[in-house]
């Protein structure tokens, strides 16, 4: 059975060589084959699964040794796989939303006349991304990650016409080359310091005690701080976060699949797969929690500034994982819930995206949340299944999310102290302002009056329902934004399948749990009715108004890529114009000057060579008299 | 026996001299070869004017082609270079240098044949095809009677006996066990290079200029070399390398006269230096190289790419034998000596290639900076040595014999066009001739993934092991300097406009072809897969004493 471990990434790769490698011949039905290549790695993942239920929770993690990928004499990295409930719970989630998402795609990319390079891009993401999940070292993982940054950079840049894609796309991809630096830098801390990075001996196995456990805190401290980088990389946490918003300049599936549901999730799964390291550094979970708390709040002001329906999403993607990572950050108290929230993100992200999707879909790629409006009664598919996935997002009692967020809201309060009640507090601050935006853009969408218009040659939209492709994934999503909640809480059955691998403990908390509760619903209400006020009272207006400063600000993104252009690009830019400077004068000026010297020596010996046989003689002689004498001279040394 | 033992013989009563005890199976791939050589001057002489090119080439093949099979019996029963011997009295050496490179120059010189035998590159003079020599050596260059040979259709068809003198005397070089063989091996070879460089067909006396001056030079060599042995024979009372390394080892059983002249050891040095200046004239080592620029010029391309290959190869081997079998022991005296030599050597071939603006000359500074890279192996006096400077000599071989087949094909109206500037744009109007060359090229620069690079890392790491990190240092620095002139070849050839009314690429016969084609599996054969012959060359590197 473990040996279908490596045919879940090997399917989806296939799937992708094909189409790239098939060229027109595939154009006709490529996404067909590639959406069948996502499903056959779902239903493998599915049958691992089975399998893994029927084992004990001691023998549920498995290995799978391929082969020796690079066998050097004392750095040893192996092509070998790693199968526990930690990389399952991934395996599910990645294979099944992108099958869901491959389908999805099957309409929504129906007219692209490049539908079948998408396709490609899309199996070769999920075969990377399967890989990162299933690495049984870091190298490999960081395999993984760099493919699925390149499968990211490519999909955000599909359409490159757009000059917006192509700058998002390079953009995405430098700042994430920013994190992948902390991962490798990791890596290479790990192999110094412990002489492997392989999860067995770094982070430790049942009955023995892995490298970690044995050093230093500085060094832990060191490898965990590059850890966490690479996680804000990825994951579009606060310092790295700039990408995520420009980077819904690709495709909406890709939003949904990539950007929302899965690759960006990767910081979390890193953290708490490196647990062990984390777990004995204190100051890097403190930075890791930090950098949780500020995103979510950071994410979720920028979403309620934006009038672009699928930025508004990426503002609340990049806080909902702010989530994740803080709870990630809060140690063997809130792993599983990271993970948790994780798919219960997951699925109401996706669907919500998908819902953007078809909304965009029906009203001609038009983004602007204030030219729609009253959309209920055009597509009440869509309608309905955003709705869920808004009533999950939010936190309404029963759905998805309510489990898994006020878990995290719990977990937050119970890490104790004054640390405790200001993440608690952000945290509870975090769900209500998540409320009113998420509100928002349903008041915006769905309801009111419309508020479209036709444009300058008079087409004006026509709102429709979105084909079966598309509405079915919609469907299946919203049973699991509804469901996977509760299910997951149910007896604990979620924390009993992880604990395991990341371990659980109970905390202190101040509160007890249905205060917590009642206080994240009191939060919820008070954030959905302030909305509501605002946008649904009223009719909204289709020119946006000034605005507070704050507003202003969060438009911007919170001045994010002007601190970055201040501090960083245009340093940068100096430093070239410098070195560039010292580099044509200095190092040029050296290399020519040793090149024109070469050439000076080579054309003053060349006179030697005067093509006189009297000549050669002497200096034949004269060798000769050379080499005698030094070698008698050199007989006493 | 050593020499007095047989002066005391003659002298005393017993008239009897034993005769010598030939061993003529084991020598059989020098004794097929020059038996070859004198079937090819009967042919000469018997043979009707027609028929004798294709006679003397099939003649010539065959005759390699045999002493490499033997070559190959003779190594696969010495059971891994294992079971290794002295022949003909003691006077050669069998063993695994001997036999590899014995096998090397066979090699070489059925691809330097191939070269020969090509006659579709020049016009047919007195309509029959011609190569690339000379009509009629003995004519006065622009005289009536050369004009005559021309329209006659001669050809100097002796060039393949006296190829064939040569390569035996190469084969018996590396393997010759005492001085006076080795020197009867060097003049078996060297005096009919001398005659072959004579023979081009154009450009006739530049030609033999270029013969006279290498003529001349080599003899002033071969006298150093003499002189060396006989300063060592005086020394240690043989000319038999083992002998004298026992001598100077202090292992030998010695007389009092010996005793009272290896009190001194300024004989034994200056001979060994004697010995070394006639062995750096050959492999072209600075300050002995002058003449290699003006006979790999004027020489007829087919026996430049000859005699850069296969001389350096049996040079080297002879080399090699003197300084691990007779002068291990005093490697502190002669190493110094060889390090300056061979940094000399390395940068003094690199620097003056720079300026070369004809590429048989380029091609010869090349061939100077290569004798530096593998005097360096040579220094290393270990296992690995060896073993590097084997695998080099066999990759390097074929790429300039490569080299100089495509030199042979880029022609104009006055024959081959040598001078760099009628490159330029190559690479457009023939691309495929130009990649071939481009090729051989980064070879020479040593470029990973060609035999270059593999041959110049392994002595590099020998030497390295063996001590010499300067010189490897030395060694790198020069190799980066001679990437900047192969690599403006190549740029020339790509990145340049042709010159109106420039050269064009001749079509060649199968001969030259297959020349070429050899040229670039070995080149890249040894570079992706070199392990088989590392290992060869590895298993090969033992001496017999």
């Amino acid at each position: 059975m473990n040996s279908l471990i490596p045919l879940l990434v090997a399917a989806p790769l296939a799937g992708a060589a094909l189409l790239l490698l098939g060229g027109r011949a595939l154009d006709r039905f490529g996404h067909w084959l590639a959406t069948a290549f996502a499903a056959l790695s779902f239903g493998f993942g599915l049958a691992l699964f089975s399998d893994m239920l029927g084992r004990g929770a001691e023998h549920r993690a498995v290995t799978q040794h391929l082969f020796s990928w690079v066998p050097v004499n004392g750095f040893q990295a192996d092509m070998t796989f790693r199968l526990d409930q930690l990389s399952m719970t991934f395996v599910l989630l990645i294979s099944g939303v992108g099958t869901l998402i491959h389908l999805y795609s099957v309409g929504y990319m129906a007219h692209d006349e490049r539908r079948r390079r998408f396709f490609a891009y899309l199996n070769l993401f999920l075969a990377a991304m399967l890989l990162l999940v299933v690495a049984d070292n870091y190298l490999l993982l960081y395999f993984g990650w760099e493919g699925v940054g390149l499968a990211s950079y490519l999909l955000i840049g599909f359409w490159q016409h757009k000059p917006s894609a192509a700058t998002a796309a390079k953009k995405a991809f430098l700042v994430n080359r920013v994190g992948d630096m902390g991962l490798s830098i990791a890596i290479m801390l790990m192999f110094t310091e412990f002489g492997s990075f392989a999860f067995g001996p770094v982070l430790g196995s049942e009955g023995a005690v892995g490298a970690a456990h044995q050093a230093s805190e500085g060094k832990l401290t060191a490898i965990g701080l590059m850890l966490l980088l690479a996680a804000c990389g990825k994951s579009a946490q606060v310092p790295l976060q700039s990408w995520l918003g420009d980077a819904m300049e690709g495709p909406t599936p890709v939003s949904a699949l990539i950007h929302a549901a899965t690759m960006v999730t990767a910081g979390v799964y890193l953290i708490t797969r490196s647990s062990a390291i984390f777990d004995l550094a204190p100051d890097a979970q403190t930075a890791v929690v930090v950098v949780g708390a500020v995103t979510l709040l950071f994410g979720a002001i920028v979403g309620c500034a934006k009038d672009d329906i699928k930025k508004a999403l990426a503002g609340s993607t990049m806080s909902q994982i702010g989530y994740m990572v803080l709870a990630a950050g809060l140690g063997p108290i809130g792993y599983a819930f990271a993970i948790m929230h994780l798919v219960t993100h997951g699925f109401f992200k996706a669907g919500l995206f998908l819902g953007a999707g078809s909304v965009m879909h029906g009203m001609d790629d038009e983004v602007n949340m204030r030219h729609y409006g009253g959309l209920r009664k055009y597509m009440p598919v869509t309608f309905v299944t955003f709705g869920l996935g808004y009533l999950a997002i939010i936190g309404f009692p029963g759905l998805s999310g309510f489990f898994s967020k006020d878990k995290i809201i719990e977990a937050a309060f119970a890490k104790g102290g004054t640390e405790g009640w200001i993440l608690g507090l952000c945290a509870l601050v975090g769900a209500a302002v998540t409320a009113f935006y998420m509100t928002r853009v349903m008041v915006l969408t769905f309801f009111g009056e419309k508020r479209w218009q036709p444009d300058e040659d008079g087409n004006a939209p026509h709102p429709h329902e979105s084909p079966k492709t598309m509405t079915i994934p919609m469907v299946l999503l919203a049973f699991g934004s509804v469901f996977a909640g509760g299910l997951f809480a149910f007896n604990d059955s979620f924390l009993k399948w992880l604990e395991p691998v990341t371990g659980h403990e109970e905390g202190n908390s101040p509160l007890a749990p249905l205060t917590v509760t009642l206080l994240t619903m009191a939060c919820m209400l008070a954030g959905v009715a302030l909305a509501y006020l605002m946008y649904g009272r009223s009719p909204v207006p289709v020119v946006p108004p000034v605005g507070s400063p704050l507003t202003r600000a969060a438009r911007r993104d919170l001045l994010q890529d002007d601190f970055n252009h201040a501090v960083l690009v245009r340093p940068g830019s100096a430093l070239t114009a410098t070195l560039v400077f010292f580099d044509s004068r200095g190092l040029d000026g050296f290399v020519n000057g040793l090149a024109a010297a070469i050439g000076g020596l080579s054309g003053r010996l060349r006179r030697v060579q005067n093509g006189f046989v009297r000549s050669y003689a002497l200096s034949m002689f004269g060798g000769t008299l050379v080499l005698v004498a030094t070698t008698l001279l050199m007989r006493s040394v | 026996m050593n020499a007095t033992a047989v002066l005391a013989a003659a002298g005393g009563n017993t008239p009897s001299i034993p005769a010598p005890h030939i061993e003529y199976g084991r020598l059989s791939p020098m004794l097929v070869v020059f038996g070859v050589a004198v079937a090819g001057i009967l042919v000469e002489a018997f043979v009707p004017r027609r028929y004798r090119h294709w006679t003397q080439v099939t003649l010539a093949l065959a005759g390699l082609i045999g002493a490499f099979v033997a070559v190959v019996v003779l190594a696969v029963q010495s059971h891994g270079f294992t079971r290794i011997d002295l022949l003909a009295m003691e006077s050669v050496a069998l063993d695994g240098p001997a036999l590899f490179l014995q096998g090397v120059i066979l090699l070489a010189s059925v691809v330097a044949v191939l070269t020969y035998a090509e006659r579709k590159l020049e016009p047919k003079a007195g309509g029959l095809p011609a190569d690339a020599f000379a009509a009629q050596a003995a004519a006065t260059p622009g005289g009536e009677q050369e004009r005559a040979a021309v329209r006659a259709g001669f050809a100097t068809t002796e060039v393949f006996p006296l190829t064939m003198f040569a390569v035996g005397g190469m084969l018996l070089f590396p393997a010759a066990n005492d001085l006076l063989t080795m020197f009867v091996a060097l003049e078996v070879f060297s005096l009919p290079l001398y005659l072959l460089c004579a023979l081009a067909r154009r450009r006739r006396l530049l030609s033999q200029e270029a013969a006279v001056k290498y003529f001349l030079l080599g003899a002033f060599a071969s006298a150093f070399f003499l002189f060396g042995t006989a300063l060592l024979y005086g020394y240690a009372g043989s000319v038999k390398l083992g002998d004298i390394g026992d001598v100077i080892s202090g292992k030998a059983m010695t007389t009092p006269a010996q005793l009272a002249s290896t009190r001194s050891d300024v004989l034994v040095l200056t001979g060994l230096a004697m010995l070394a200046v006639g062995l750096l004239f050959k492999v072209a080592a600075v300050p002995f190289h002058s003449w290699t620029p003006d006979v790999y010029q004027g020489a007829p391309t087919p026996v430049t790419g000859f005699m850069a290959a296969a001389t350096k190869v049996a040079a080297f081997g002879a080399f090699l034998r003197l300084f691990y079998v007779a002068f291990p022991g005093l490697r502190l005296d002669w190493r110094p000596v060889m390090w300056g030599v061979a940094i000399l050597t390395m940068v003094v071939g690199a620097v003056l290639a720079v300026t070369q603006q004809d590429v048989k000359r380029l091609l010869a500074y090349s061939s100077v900076a290569h004798a530096g890279f593998i005097l360096t192996g040579v220094i290393a006096v270990n296992k690995q040595g060896i073993s590097s400077v084997l695998f080099y000599l066999l990759a390097y071989s074929f790429v300039t014999l490569g080299a100089f087949a495509v030199v042979t094909l880029v022609r104009d109206s006055k024959g081959e066009a040598t001078h760099l500037s009628s490159w330029a744009g190559l690479g457009r109007r023939s691309p495929l001739v130009a990649a071939v060359f481009a090729l051989f090229l980064l070879a020479f620069a040593g470029i990973p993934l060609t035999s270059g690079f593999t041959g110049k890392f392994a002595v590099f790491q020998a030497a390295a092991s063996g001590g010499a990190t300067p010189l490897v240092i030395v060694g790198v620095l020069s190799s980066a300097v001679a990437a900047f002139f192969y690599i403006r070849v190549i740029v020339l050839m790509f990145f340049s406009d042709p010159q109106p009314g420039g050269p064009t690429v001749a079509i060649p016969s199968a001969f030259t072809a297959t020349a070429i084609g050899v040229g670039v599996l070995v080149t890249l054969g040894l570079g992706l897969l070199p392990q088989y012959f590392l290992d060869l060359a590895s298993k090969a590197s033992l001496f017999v004493r």
